[in-house]
C-alpha cells in the first residue's frame, strides 16, 4: 500500500464497492449474503450517524442563542428556534478576517512554493542522470523520516536570529520543504513517456523548455494533488504559527480559534461559531476536490 | 512525518531501456533544478536538526544570543532524572496505547463494511473523512464543549443512561487522556478508513467469487481473505498511527494544556514548554534529541518492514 505514488494511487484511490455479489452460486448462498451485505450497511449506517452527532452539535449550538446554550445541553435540545446570531458576532467582531487573510495568504504561498520545488527537483531526480544523484537521493529519503514538528525549539531560535518572527514568512518558508513532495512528483514523472520530451530534445528545446512545455501540462493530476494536501496542511499546521507568530493581527486560523475559548468564556455558541467558520474552507474545499484530496492522502500515505 | 516506501524504478526503468552512465552535461542542470529546494531542506530541515543537537550540549536560553555556556550531558542527565521528562514520555505512551488499537481496529471494520456496501459511499466518506481534513483547534473547541462538565452533551447522555453526575472528563487526571483520545478517534480515523479503502482496491474479486463458489460464508471471506490480504496496509497503518501519536501536540495543548496538573503533559508539550515558558532552550533540545531518536527509529523500521514485505509478496 501507498507505495507507488500518484498515479497507480489514484487508480486504487477511485473508491468504489467492490466485493461483488458471487456469480454462479446457489440460491441459498446468494441470499444469505445478500442479507450479510444489508446488516453490514445497517451496521455502518449506525456508526456513521454516530459520527456526524459532534458536528451537527456543532451547528445547532451556532444557531442557538448565547443565552441558551450557556444553559446546558439539555436546553440546546429542548430549542426549537433558530438564530444567525452568533455568526453576525463573529464575522463582524473582525478578527477571522484577519484569521482568514493570514491563513490563506501563508497556505497559497507555501503551496505555490512546494508545488514549484518540489517538482523541479523531482524532474531532476526522475530524468537527469548527474554527479552527486545519489547522494541527494538518500539525503531526500532521510528528509522523509525527520519529524519537523520536533524542530519547532531550533526553527524559532533561528527566525529570531534573522529577525523574521511576527511574520508570515515565519510560517510560510520552514513549511516549504516538504519532501514526500519531491518522491511524489518523481515517480509520476517516471511514469510518463519519454518519447514526447525527445522529440523536444532533438528539436533543440532544454531542460527547462521540456520540464515546463512537455511535463508539467502532462502532470496536472499530481500537481493538484500536492497542491491541495499542502495547501490543507499548512491551513491546519498548529505547533508552527503558534510559536513564531504573537501578534494577534497576524494569527492563522488555527492559532486564533485557539484563543477563543479563553476569550469568549460563556458565549458557547459564538465559541461554536468560530470553530464551524475556521472549518469551513476546509469543508468546502472537500466537496470540491473530493477525489484529489482522498487520492493524495492515499497515494502518500501522509499523517500530520 | 511519514511516506510511501520509495523504491527506484526510474533507474531501474532507465537501465532496461539503454544502460547510460553519469552525463556530465546533465549535472549543471540537474543542480540548478534541485537547488532552490536543496536551499530550503538544508536551512529548515538539516540546519535545525544541527542546531537541536548541538544546543542540547549547551545552556542556550531563548533570551540570550547564542549557545550559552557548555553544559555536556548536562541537560540529558537533567532530563532522563527529572520526574516530569519520564511523566511525560508515560503520557505520550499512554495516549499511544489508548488511540492505536481502536483507529486500526474500527477503521478497518468500517472499510470492510463500507466495502461490502453498493450505494452511499459519499456519506460514509462524509461522516468518517471530512473531520480528518479540518484544523485541530475546530475538533478542540467542538469536544471541549461536548465534554464540558455536568451541562456537556455527554454529561446529559450520561445522565440518561442513569449515571448520577458524572465526573468532569477532562477535569479528572485519570480520564482527562480518555476525553483526548476519544476526540482524537472522531478525528483522525478517516484517514485510516481511506487506506483500508484502498488496500481493499487491490484484493482481486475473483478471489471472493472462487471462495463463494467453494462455499465459503461472508464472515470466513473476511477472517481468510480480506485480513491476510490487507496485512501489508495494517502494518502501515499502525505504525504511521504510532509515529503520529508520538507526536501528539495539538490536542493536549487546546483541550487540557497539560492539565490537570501535568496528568496530560506529553513529550512535545514538555519541549515547547521548557523553551518558550522556562527559556531553557538547551534542556528543551536534549529532550528534543530524545524524542527525534526515537521517532526516527520507529520511521526506518517502518521502511525497513515494508521493504521486507514487499519482497515477499
Amino acid at each position: 500500500m501507498a507505495t507507488t505514488g500518484t498515479s497507480s494511487a489514484s487508480r486504487r484511490a477511485g473508491i468504489t464497492a467492490a466485493a461483488p455479489p458471487p456469480r454462479r452460486v446457489g440460491e441459498a448462498a446468494k441470499n444469505s449474503t445478500r442479507t450479510f451485505n444489508v446488516v453490514c450497511g445497517v451496521v455502518l449506517g449506525i456508526f456513521a450517524v454516530l459520527w456526524l452527532i459532534p458536528s451537527l452539535w456543532a451547528i445547532k449550538t451556532s444557531l442557538t442563542p448565547n443565552s441558551v446554550s450557556a444553559v446546558g445541553a439539555e436546553e440546546i435540545l429542548r430549542h426549537a428556534g433558530l438564530t444567525l446570531d452568533p455568526y453576525v458576532t463573529i464575522l463582524q467582531g473582525g478578527s477571522i478576517w484577519n484569521w482568514y487573510l493570514a491563513s490563506f495568504f501563508t497556505a497559497t504561498v507555501t503551496t505555490a512554493l512546494t508545488v514549484a520545488l518540489a517538482s523541479m527537483a523531482g524532474y531532476a531526480l526522475s530524468r537527469l542522470q548527474f554527479r552527486g544523484r545519489a547522494v541527494v537521493f538518500v539525503l531526500m529519503l532521510a528528509g522523509v523520516m525527520i519529524p519537523n514538528q520536533v524542530l519547532v525549539v531550533p526553527i524559532f531560535q533561528m527566525l529570531d536570529a534573522v529577525h523574521l518572527l511576527n511574520t508570515y514568512w515565519a510560517v510560510i518558508l520552514p513549511q516549504v520543504p516538504y519532501v514526500i513532495a519531491v518522491f511524489v512528483f518523481k515517480q509520476f514523472f517516471d511514469g510518463l513517456p519519454r518519447e514526447l520530451e525527445e522529440a523536444a530534445r532533438i528539436d533543440g528545446a532544454g531542460f527547462w523548455r521540456v520540464y515546463r512545455s512537455v511535463i508539467l501540462p502532462l502532470s496536472k493530476p499530481v500537481i493538484s494533488a500536492m497542491a491541495i494536501l499542502t495547501f490543507v496542511n499548512v491551513w491546519n499546521n498548529l505547533l508552527l504559527p503558534l510559536f513564531v507568530v504573537s501578534n494577534p493581527e497576524l494569527m492563522t486560523i488555527p492559532v486564533g480559534l485557539a484563543t477563543v475559548q479563553g476569550s469568549f468564556g460563556q458565549r458557547v455558541s459564538d465559541i461554536q461559531a468560530s470553530a464551524i467558520l475556521g472549518a469551513l474552507p476546509l469543508v468546502v474545499l472537500f466537496f470540491l476536490f473530493q477525489r484529489r484530496i482522498v487520492e493524495g492522502v492515499a497515494g502518500t500515505g501522509l499523517k500530520g | 512525518m511519514s511516506a510511501p516506501t520509495i523504491t527506484e524504478p526510474g533507474v531501474a526503468a532507465t537501465t532496461a531501456r539503454a544502460p547510460r552512465g553519469v552525463r556530465s552535461a546533465e549535472t549543471r542542470p540537474a543542480w540548478l533544478f534541485i537547488a532552490p529546494f536543496a536551499l530550503f531542506y538544508v536551512v529548515f530541515l538539516i540546519w535545525p536538526t544541527a542546531y537541536m543537537v548541538i544546543a542540547s550540549f549547551f545552556n542556550t536560553s531563548v533570551v540570550q544570543e547564542g549557545f550559552g555556556s557548555w553544559a555536556g550531558f548536562g541537560n540529558y542527565a537533567e532530563m532522563l532524572t527529572r520526574p516530569e521528562f519520564w511523566s511525560a514520555m508515560w503520557h505520550t505512551l499512554q495516549f499511544t496505547l489508548y488511540t492505536v488499537p481502536p483507529l486500526v481496529v474500527l477503521s478497518f471494520v468500517f472499510a470492510v463494511l463500507a466495502n461490502r456496501v453498493q450505494r452511499g459511499q459519499w456519506f460514509f466518506r462524509l461522516a468518517f473523512f471530512v473531520p480528518f481534513i479540518l484544523p485541530s483547534a475546530a475538533i478542540a473547541l467542538i469536544w471541549n464543549f461536548i465534554l464540558s462538565p455536568s451541562t456537556g452533551l455527554l454529561a446529559v447522555v450520561q445522565g440518561w443512561f442513569g449515571v448520577e453526575e458524572p465526573a468532569p472528563i477532562l477535569g479528572t487526571p485519570a480520564l482527562a487522556m480518555v476525553g483526548i483520545a476519544l476526540a482524537t478517534l472522531w478525528w483522525t480515523i478517516g484517514f485510516n478508513f481511506i487506506l483500508y479503502l484502498a488496500g481493499l482496491q487491490d484484493v482481486p474479486r475473483e478471489v471472493y467469487e472462487a471462495a463463494a463458489i467453494d462455499g465459503a460464508s461472508p464472515w470466513q471471506q473476511i477472517r481468510w481473505i480480506t485480513i491476510p490480504m490487507l496485512s501489508r496496509t495494517t502494518t502501515l497503518v499502525i505504525l504511521l498511527q504510532i509515529i503520529a501519536s508520538l507526536k501528539i501536540f495539538d490536542q493536549v495543548y487546546l483541550m487540557t494544556a497539560g492539565g490537570p496538573g501535568i496528568s496530560t503533559q506529553v513529550a512535545l508539550g514538555l519541549v515547547t514548554t521548557s523553551a518558550f515558558t522556562d527559556f531553557r532552550v538547551g534542556a528543551a533540545s536534549a529532550a528534543s534529541v530524545l524524542l527525534f531518536i526515537v521517532i526516527v527509529a520507529i520511521a526506518v523500521a517502518r521502511q525497513l518492514i515494508d521493504r521486507a514485505q514487499e519482497r515477499r509478496a
